[in-house]
């Protein structure tokens, strides 16, 4: 991405960005990360190894402190390769090789943390590593798509995160790691403010409001996100949460999840089993059991220490009780929301929310899904506030369409494109919900009568549209919208509407969608 | 790539020479010394922006093509007086189909307006024979196995390859017929299928890349297959059967309309 902006201040910056830039990392050189980096990196595979070597030398170290229980005859040799360095008097040079191993390895350690250099540049991170394989990774700052602060257990303790600079593509991230945890939240914050474009939109105030006409209208479409050029200096301070999770609605709505369903199956099927068959079957139960125990415990010790906040730079999003990630998504990288209420969840009124966004990492990994759950579980009001910090700059009438028309309708006469009567057969439940509806920046597309969900796709982040027609469609005369976004948990298709008005929807969604992409900033979100 | 100042991508208008009708006229037979002719094309975005290309310019016609090629002002002029309402199709290939094949029922999926371009007729060759080679292969060691061995249950699986080559036989000449696309001012419609018809909009400013990608049987018969591939993977639009020349010129127009009209992810 070349920002004639961008490369036209490179040259001249304004004094005022040097208070902008507040850790040692973010000046524009080449910087190390923390020393203990090493240790944390290539300790632990240190660690398996003299684990190891302890596990086999375990006989012989039983054997000398307590040298009754050795049930060896005396004066045999055990096949032990430590007996033959102790019987041929080599003990000496074991050590002394031992330690050379050691040392070499701590050396090396030694070079890769000297060799592994960060630097944050105007436009972009770059982080050199490798001693004899050197990698040179950047990432510009206008791609990225969310910087994620990951405390795991060990490096909590010793006062180390590591952060990870978010980028679109499969395995695109910009890791650093480690950082200690004052630096990485303050090299965060100077990420996301060089990112913002920020520095631009104040270098252009101070060039005298050259092309002010454009950059009006362009700050009239970032919808008033000028105005955070202002609140620069509470950034760094600890956002405030907006949803409270207690503790005792977090674990209710784990025990009330759909595998709570499937457990019941399990048990019931294995007793029914069980009474026709041998009564042995019932053992099978236990095993079941840790696995769903594991399973809860580990999905609520990640929802504890929740919390969500709007910042300057765009959501934050904190959880975890052992391994603490905070993440940051920045404006216009929320790709599609998802509002849902599982069955179990309706005496409660709770739903949660997910959306779908790059996450820069390859497909296989595990830890994707967790952070798609930017609202694990939450009342209305809940849902209704994190909507608000995810959509900014919904209208009084959006609003409308997307909360009581959307989530909780449907409502008579609605706007939505509905299922016509000829195909109710096909929708004999939902036939009242299922819909869709184009507001001028979003696409809203309604499911669900026992699984009432919302979804909300940005048409700033649509990337295509589609319509299909099966068979059965055809007959009935509908067909089903498709929104094409970036792969992830949010459902983004919507079956059985009406042909006629689904057809004029997808001309409209096509039409719409350009626009809203070519007006679209939030590459710099607050220039 | 956005301009910071929100100017709007560039309007199509003017600026185009007699290359737009050199390359909507481009047929396959067409010599390789005017390509040199059509290489501006790729330079100049806006000169891919043309509307379609008079009805008179029936395909087929090599030397009317021509004839168009070096005298392309009345064809630019028709152009212009068309609003440059959309870009069209800068690929009117010979050896096509004329009409896109739809389902009988009312409810279908409509065409809609616009000119639809279709895929070339070799695709349907260069299916068949492969299709056919497969079935032929798998019915020959079938039978050359049961004469060996005496296996019958080998019919079991040979089975189910040889009814879904067999069905694929059958449906690929209605089912390539029905494959369509067509270039829109701000996006490519792409539809296909018959039993389940599907029809996709992308937006030029969404593509990430142009695949073309040609096996041996295809180049044999001169056809390659292009494929758009946006930051969403359901997206899905692969145009399977244009000629070679179609497939260059696609891929050229909508990789310089696409570079006025960039936006972020």
């Amino acid at each position: 991405m070349t920002d004639p902006d961008t490369a036209g201040s490179v040259p001249a910056p304004s004094p005022r960005q040097r208070t902008v830039v507040r850790s040692p990392y973010s000046d524009g050189e080449w910087h190390r990360l923390h020393p203990l980096t090493p240790l944390l990196r290539g300790g632990l595979t240190l660690l398996v190894i003299i684990g190891v070597i302890v596990a086999n030398l375990r006989e012989r170290l039983v054997e000398w402190v307590f040298p009754v229980f050795t049930d060896l005859p005396p004066g045999a040799i055990p096949p032990d390769p430590v007996d033959f360095l102790l019987a041929n008097n080599l003990i000496l040079i074991a050590a002394a090789a031992a330690l050379v191993v050691l040392i070499v390895l701590l050396v090396l350690f030694r070079l890769s943390w000297r060799f592994h250099t960060l630097r944050i540049g105007e436009d972009d991170v770059e982080v050199r590593s490798g001693v004899l394989f050197r990698t040179h990774r950047r990432a510009p700052l206008d791609r990225v798509q969310g910087v994620n602060l990951t405390r795991p257990m060990l490096a909590r303790l010793l006062g180390l995160a590591k952060l990870e600079v978010v980028g679109a593509g499969l395995d695109a991230n910009v890791k650093l790691e480690y950082l200690s945890g004052k630096d990485a939240e303050a090299v965060r914050g100077d990420i996301l403010r060089l990112a913002s474009g920020r520095r631009l939109a104040e270098a252009r105030a101070d060039s005298g409001g050259r092309s002010s006409l454009a950059r009006q209208a362009a700050a009239a479409v970032g919808s008033g996100l000028q105005g955070f050029v202002e609140g620069e200096d509470l950034s760094d301070a600890e956002p405030e949460s907006i949803v409270r999770l207690p503790f005792g609605r977090l674990v209710a709505s784990r025990v009330l999840s759909g595998s709570t369903l499937v457990l019941i199956a399990f048990v019931v099927g294995i007793g029914v089993a069980a009474s026709v068959s041998t009564l042995w079957l019932l053992f099978t139960v236990v095993p079941m059991f840790l696995a769903f125990g594991a399973y809860y415990v580990r999905s609520i010790a990640r929802g504890l220490r929740y919390s969500i906040a709007p910042t300057v730079d765009g959501v934050r999003v904190t959880f975890g009780l052992f391994t603490t990630v905070s993440e940051v998504v920045p404006p216009g990288r929320v790709h599609a929301i998802e509002v849902r209420q599982p069955l179990m969840w309706r005496p409660f009124g709770w739903w949660t929310i997910s959306v779908n966004r790059l996450s820069g990492r390859s497909s296989t990994d595990t830890s994707n899904d967790q952070l798609a759950a930017v609202l694990p579980i939450g009342t209305r009001d809940d849902v209704e506030r994190v909507l608000r910090i995810l959509a900014p700059g919904l209208s009084v009438d959006e609003w409308t369409l997307l909360f009581r028309d959307g989530i909780l309708g449907p409502v008579d006469d609605d706007p939505y494109v509905t299922t016509p009567k000829r195909a109710r057969w096909l929708r004999p439940l939902s036939w009242r919900r299922n819909g869709a509806l184009l507001t001028t920046d979003a696409l809203l597309l309604r499911r669900g009568w026992v699984w009432r969900s919302l979804s909300v796709v940005p048409l700033a982040r649509l990337q295509s549209i589609g319509l299909h027609q099966g068979p059965l469609a055809r007959v009935t005369g509908t067909a089903t919208l498709v929104a094409h976004v970036i792969a992830g948990t949010v459902q983004t298709s919507v079956g059985v509407l009406d042909r006629d008005d689904a057809l004029t929807l997808f001309e409209r969604t096509a039409r719409a969608g350009v626009d809203a992409a070519a007006i679209d900033r939030t590459h710099r979100w607050a220039g | 790539m956005t301009t910071p100042q929100g100017t709007p991508p560039q309007d199509p208008s003017g600026s185009e020479g007699p290359e737009t009708g050199a390359l909507a006229e481009t047929g396959a037979e067409r010599s390789g010394a005017l390509r040199a002719d059509r290489h501006p094309v790729a330079a100049h975005p806006a000169a891919a922006l043309a509307a379609p290309a008079p009805d008179g310019a029936a395909p087929g016609d090599a030397a009317r093509a021509d004839a168009a090629a070096t005298d392309a002002a009345p064809t630019d002029a028709s152009a212009q007086a068309d609003g440059g309402r959309a870009i069209d199709a800068n690929v009117r290939v010979d050896g096509t189909y004329d009409r896109i094949l739809e389902p009988r029922s009312p409810r279908r999926l409509p065409l809609g307006e616009g000119t639809w371009h279709q895929l070339a007729r070799a695709y349907v060759r260069v299916q068949l024979i492969s299709q056919g080679a497969v079935f032929a292969l798998v019915l020959v060691a079938a039978v050359a196995v049961q004469a060996l061995t005496g296996f019958a249950w080998l019919w079991i699986p040979a089975g189910v390859i040889l009814l879904v080559t067999a069905i694929g036989l059958v449906i690929t000449p209605r089912q390539a017929r029905s494959f369509g696309y067509q270039l829109r001012r701000d996006d490519l419609v792409f539809r296909r299928g018959i039993l389940w018809q599907r029809v996709v909009a992308v937006p030029y400013g969404r593509m990430q890349l142009v695949d073309i990608t040609h096996g041996p049987l295809d180049r044999g018969f001169g056809i390659a297959q292009l494929k758009l591939v946006t930051a969403a993977a359901s997206t899905g639009v692969t145009i399977p059967g244009l000629t070679q020349e179609a497939a260059e010129n696609l891929r050229d127009t909508l990789v310089a309309v696409a570079e006025t009209r960039r936006t972020g992810l």
